[in-house]
C-alpha cells in the first residue's frame, strides 16, 4: 500500500501565514518542530499525558501531539517562540526589539521555576492561557490549571510562586 | 509513538460523513476531539485505513436551551465550553458540577461530548452524568434518526449501541423538575486522571424532603457505567438525611460485578462504592458541602 499522499495546509503561526505538505498523521507537533523548526515545543510522551507540547490554538491551549496538522488547517497558533510578542505588559517593547521574554517568562527565570527546563515551554504557555482567562487566579487555581503538565526537576513549587508573581506584575503593568 | 498511516478525509456535512462510513466500513474511525483516539493511535493499539474528521461537520456545536427549558448539546461541543457554559450552570448542575473534574484544562479544550459517550469508557464522568441526568442521546444513521435514552446506549468495554455506519450527533438534558438535586464525587490517585470508583446522583425530594425518585450512578467500578438500582430502591419514600444515607449507600455493590487493574482491586472497588454513594446523597441532600476538583 502506498502511503496517504501529502496535502496543502495554511495557518498561521506566531502571526506570520505559513504553508505545508502534510501526510495525514503528522501531529501538529511534529509539524511545528520538524517542518517549521520551531523546536521550542518538546515532545514528552506523545501520547498526551506529559504537557511538554501544549500550544495555542486560536488562544485556548492544546496538546500539540492530539491534534492533527490537518486539523490546524486555518487556525491560529501561538507556540512558546511568539509568547512574548502576545505579553499584554511587554509585546510592544518585544516587537521593538528591545526585550526578548513576557512578563511570564521572566518570572520563571527570576523564581527558579525551571531547571533542566524540557516542560518549561508547555508550562508557559499553559499559564499563558490560564492568566489570559483569570487574571487573578488563587495558587489553588493555578495548581489545578498546570495539573496536566508534568515537570519532574522543581515540584512544582516555585513553577506555582511564578505564575502567581506575574500575574501580580501583569496587574500592576510592570 | 508515530502513528501508523491513515487517510483522513474531513467531510462538511453528516450525510457526507454517512457516504464516507459506508464506503469504508469498518476501516473508518470517526474522530472527534481525538483525546481518546490520538493516544490509540499513537500507541498502535488501533491503525484505521481512514479517519473521518467530524470538526468540520456544520451544525454539531450548537448548545441552546429550548423553549420546555430542557437542554440541547451537539456531539461535537468541547468539554471546555460545557464548563464555561451559563445555560449548563443555570440548567444542568450536576454536569455543571461534573465537567472539571474530566482530564485537564488543554484535554478539555478538544474533548467533546460525543466523543467520550461514543468512546464509552467505563471510568469517563459524561456517560456517568448523561445516565444519571435521564439525557437522551440523538443518533443519526444513514436511514434516519433515532433516540436512546442513556442508561440503554452503554453496552460493555467501550461498547456502546452505535451501528458502525451510526453518528451520535446531539444529546437532550431534560429541564429539572423543582426539588431535584445532585451529587457528585470521584476518587482518582491524581486530579485529573480516570477515576477508580466515582458516582454521579440525582434525587427528587418533594416539599417534607420525601424521596420521590432517584438516579444513582456508579462510573469506574465495573465495564460499564451502572445505575445501582438497590441504592434506588431503598432511598424511594424515605425522609432524606444522613441516616438514610447511609442506609441506602450500603447497597452500592449489590449485583456491582467489579472490575480490578493496576490502580485497584476489585474488593478495593467495592469498598468504595458506598462511601462515595454516601457522600454524593449527602451533598444531594444539602448536608455536605460539595468539593471542587483538586
Amino acid at each position: 500500500m502506498s502511503l496517504p499522499a501529502a496535502r496543502p495546509i495554511r495557518l498561521r503561526v506566531n502571526g506570520e501565514t505559513v504553508e505545508g505538505q502534510v501526510e495525514p498523521r503528522l501531529t501538529l507537533a511534529d509539524f511545528l518542530r520538524e517542518h517549521l523548526r520551531l523546536t521550542g515545543t518538546h515532545l514528552g510522551c506523545e501520547h498526551g499525558v506529559c504537557g511538554a507540547c501544549t500550544v495555542l490554538v486560536d488562544g485556548r491551549s492544546v496538546r500539540g501531539c492530539l491534534m492533527l496538522a490537518l486539523q490546524a488547517d486555518g487556525a491560529e497558533v501561538v507556540t512558546i517562540e511568539g509568547i512574548a510578542a502576545r505579553c499584554p505588559v511587554r509585546g510592544e517593547a518585544v516587537a521593538r526589539g528591545e526585550a526578548t521574554l513576557s512578563i511570564l517568562q521572566e518570572s520563571f527565570r527570576d523564581l527558579h521555576a525551571l531547571q533542566c527546563g524540557f516542560c518549561t515551554p508547555g508550562m508557559v504557555a499553559t499559564a499563558h492561557a490560564l492568566l489570559a482567562e483569570n487574571p487573578a487566579p488563587s495558587a489553588e487555581e493555578v495548581r489545578l490549571g498546570i495539573s496536566g503538565n508534568l515537570c519532574r526537576c522543581t515540584g512544582y513549587v516555585p513553577i506555582v510562586e511564578a505564575i502567581l508573581d506575574a500575574a501580580q506584575r501583569l496587574r500592576e503593568g510592570a | 509513538m508515530k502513528a501508523a498511516a491513515f487517510e483522513y478525509a474531513a467531510p462538511r456535512s453528516l450525510s457526507e460523513a454517512h457516504a464516507l462510513l459506508r464506503e469504508h466500513g469498518e476501516d473508518a474511525r470517526l474522530l472527534a476531539g481525538g483525546q481518546s483516539l490520538m493516544p490509540v493511535l499513537a500507541l498502535r493499539l488501533a491503525s484505521p485505513a481512514i479517519l473521518v474528521d467530524l470538526n468540520r461537520v456544520a451544525g454539531l456545536d450548537e448548545l441552546r436551551g429550548t423553549s420546555a427549558g430542557d437542554l440541547l448539546t451537539g456531539a461535537m461541543v468541547r468539554t471546555r465550553t460545557l464548563e464555561l457554559s451559563a445555560e449548563v450552570a443555570r440548567t444542568q448542575p450536576l454536569l455543571h458540577a461534573a465537567v472539571p473534574w474530566i482530564a485537564h484544562v488543554q484535554i478539555r479544550n478538544r474533548g467533546t461530548l460525543g466523543g467520550s459517550l461514543s468512546h464509552a469508557d467505563p471510568a469517563a464522568e459524561l456517560p456517568a452524568v448523561a445516565m444519571a441526568s435521564d439525557a437522551t442521546l440523538i443518533i443519526a444513521g444513514a436511514r434516519g434518526t433515532r433516540e436512546q435514552p442513556a442508561h440503554a446506549f452503554f453496552t460493555g468495554l467501550f461498547g456502546t449501541t452505535l451501528a458502525p455506519d451510526e453518528i451520535l450527533t446531539g444529546v437532550r438534558w431534560p429541564a429539572w423538575p423543582t426539588g431535584r438535586r445532585h451529587g457528585f464525587v470521584e476518587v482518582a490517585r491524581r486530579h485529573g486522571d480516570y477515576a477508580i470508583v466515582g458516582v454521579a446522583l440525582t434525587v427528587d425530594l418533594d416539599p417534607d424532603r420525601l424521596v420521590t425518585g432517584a438516579r444513582v450512578v456508579v462510573f469506574g467500578a465495573a465495564d460499564t457505567a451502572v445505575r445501582a438500582s438497590a441504592v434506588e430502591a431503598a432511598l424511594i419514600g424515605q425522609p432524606a438525611g444522613e441516616p438514610l444515607a447511609a442506609a441506602a449507600a450500603g447497597h452500592a455493590s449489590d449485583g456491582l460485578d467489579a472490575r480490578g487493574d493496576l490502580q485497584a482491586s476489585a474488593e478495593y472497588r467495592r469498598e468504595l462504592a458506598p462511601v462515595l454513594v454516601r457522600r454524593a446523597l449527602l451533598q444531594a441532600f444539602g448536608l455536605s458541602a460539595p468539593r471542587a476538583p483538586r
